[in-house]
């Protein structure tokens, strides 16, 4: 399986030499980063080369990494039922660059790009229907970029005098707690704080 | 008499529609009473699972999954707990694995009996919902005695399952899974031959596979259009490959073909079960890891060990290395994946839920175009749509 799928990703890296940026085997998944322009060439040519057969286009998502200069990335999960193999096409955007839409290649990406610019607010060209997807009717923000709150800005109730559903800011009866269980032993941050220090005095 | 020009107008279908299943707005244009597009407005349930999810633990992030589809909540807990496994690189015991196999295959029961159930109430057959409701409370049952909940069971942990079954479980979930061939046929009596489920089922939303693949169709509903594909074949996980079972695939891609599919599958799953109450080894249920599952209770009382890894677990949880993955299962509704982030921390970078039901319904337009406006309903009951997983 892995030996197939790293000729796969040779193969694709080959023909595709202009789009793809890195191929990468992680266990035994598939993927591929590609130029943000060029998506709707890589997924007409992974859903019709004989070798890639990949009909199914599963799922699009985003994800946000504010840290880096083009923070968002676009996810495509596909899907090949003649080989039985899985692909991951990955490409990066910021909030200000439009993605490529690929609805004319894949039917179902109508809805997930959909979904993915009401999450992150990344902006698909030339789709033919970009209205937000799960959130309310004129909601305002973006709710799955890493800055928005996890209470989000406004709460809604059922105001008896005027017999409509209002929109209010959030009032929180109790402050938000998030607590930071990560071990300062173990987490992210192998140093400790204070030892940046002994480094700078011990070169000095 | 002159001809009459009729102007389109535009229905909404729902929020408030008991075929709806549950909080669908559909917004219908009706060319008199021919559907000439269907515009569904999901979103209405939408809870930010993802979100909650990301200020979670691994282990808080469990039962969140069951709230998605929670006609058959522990298969969606299984795509979870395999993504973790994975990115944490072990494997659950054997034993762990037998029990999930045979509650995803309970799960999938309580799935199909309400599926079908629910789409022959919604084109008018009301007693296979009474029966099939029954059945249901015998399944839940089960699930409440090996996990203490009738259907949120939190059950399915990264690592294995929450607890071993009790005795006597296994011999109760033999004698049922013995007499329940005959619900599915009591329910064929009344449903398969009907004239009128027939009338209301054959040849509408039919869906060809070119389509169904452009659409990311799965499970059931694709193969309805004659696609042997089945993810507990094609890509098996916790040991279905030792399994024998066979994939019920249509011809025509209708709303009856998705029907007969559900009804052979549900003999197929009693199948599974009985195979997986005969082949149940025996062993551990939890990965023999204390970094990642906790300690017996027995143990913490004189090991001081076992008391700091209890503690350790419950608060901060366990640290997921760095790295991503797109795990699937064969959920009942189709392929249920879960897109997964780690970056090191005790807490999901990026935790994106596939659902199939969103790809399904997505295709109302193109299943539903040129039909009258009563067979809305009956395409919305067979595609198997529920708003806990769409929505999200």
């Amino acid at each position: 399986m892995d030996l197939a799928l790293r000729d796969l990703g040779d193969y694709i890296e080959a023909a595709l030499s202009e789009a793809v940026i890195a191929v990468d085997l992680v266990g035994d998944e598939l993927a591929v980063t590609v130029h943000r322009e060029r998506i709707v060439r890589v997924l007409t040519f992974l859903r019709d080369d004989v070798n890639c057969q990949f009909k199914q286009l599963m799922d699009v998502c985003g994800a946000d990494y504010p840290e880096r200069e083009d923070r968002f990335e676009v996810v495509y999960n596909l899907l090949s039922l003649t080989h039985n193999q899985r692909v991951r096409v990955k490409l990066r955007t910021d909030a200000a660059s439009p993605v490529p839409t690929v609805t004319g290649v894949f039917n179902s990406a109508n809805w997930w790009e959909r979904e993915t610019w009401d999450m992150y607010g990344v902006y698909f060209r030339d789709h033919p229907d970009l209205r937000r997807m799960l959130t309310d009717y004129g909601f305002e923000g973006h709710p799955l970029r890493k800055d928005f709150p996890l209470t989000g800005y406004v709460e809604v109730r059922y105001d008896d005098l005027e017999k409509r559903v209002v929109y209010e800011p959030v009032k929180l009866t109790q402050d938000f707690r998030s607590f930071d269980f990560l071990s300062p032993w173990e987490g992210i941050q192998a140093q400790l704080p204070g030892d940046e220090k002994a480094e700078k005095d011990g070169n000095s | 008499m002159a001809e009459k020009q009729i102007k389109n107008f535009t229905l909404n279908f729902g929020p408030q529609h008991p075929s709806a299943h549950g909080v669908l707005r559909l917004v219908l244009e009706m060319d008199g009473e021919v559907i000439d597009r269907a515009d569904p407005h999901v979103g209405l349930l939408h809870r930010g699972t993802e979100k909650l999810i990301e200020y979670k633990t691994y282990l808080q992030a469990v039962p969140y999954f069951d709230r998605l589809d929670y006609v058959a909540p522990q298969n969606q807990e299984h795509a979870f707990a395999l993504a973790v496994e994975k990115l944490l690189g072990i494997e659950a015991p054997p034993r762990a694995q037998s029990i999930r196999v045979l509650y995803a295959e309970i799960g999938r029961i309580l799935n199909h009996v309400f599926t079908i159930c629910a789409f022959a109430m919604d084109i008018g057959a009301m007693t296979p919902m009474l029966w099939g409701f029954e059945e249901r409370e015998r399944l839940m049952e089960f699930c409440e005695r090996v996990s203490g909940a009738r259907m949120h069971m939190g059950y399915f942990r990264p690592g294995g399952v929450a607890l071993d079954m009790p005795a006597g479980l296994a011999e109760d979930i033999w004698k049922w899974a013995d007499q329940f061939p005959k619900f599915i046929d009591d329910c064929e009596d009344l449903l398969t031959e009907n004239r009128i489920f027939k009338q209301r089922a054959v040849d509408i939303g039919a869906i060809t596979a070119e389509d169904a693949f452009d659409w990311g169709f799965s499970g059931p509903n694709l193969r309805a259009s004659g696609v042997p594909w089945d993810l507990r074949k094609a890509q098996p996980y916790d040991g279905y490959d030792r399994l024998d079972f066979d994939i019920p695939v249509g011809k025509h891609g209708d709303c009856y073909d998705r029907y007969l599919v559900r009804i052979y599958e549900l003999h197929e799953s009693v199948k599974i079960i009985k195979q997986c109450l005969d082949q149940m080894p025996s062993g551990p249920v939890k990965a023999d890891d204390r970094k990642i599952s906790p300690p017996p209770r027995a143990e913490m009382k004189h090991s001081m060990e076992a008391l700091i890894h209890h503690f350790k677990l419950y608060t901060e949880g366990y640290h997921v290395p760095a790295g991503e993955t797109y795990t699937v299962v064969e959920a009942p509704k189709g392929e249920f994946g879960v897109y997964l982030v780690a970056d090191g921390t005790n807490k999901p970078y990026r935790c994106k839920i596939r659902p199939p039901g969103f790809a399904h319904l997505q295709a109302m337009d193109h299943l539903t175009r040129g039909h009258m406006l009563a067979d809305v309903a009956a395409v919305l009951g067979s595609l198997d749509i529920v708003f806990g997983e769409i929505d999200r």
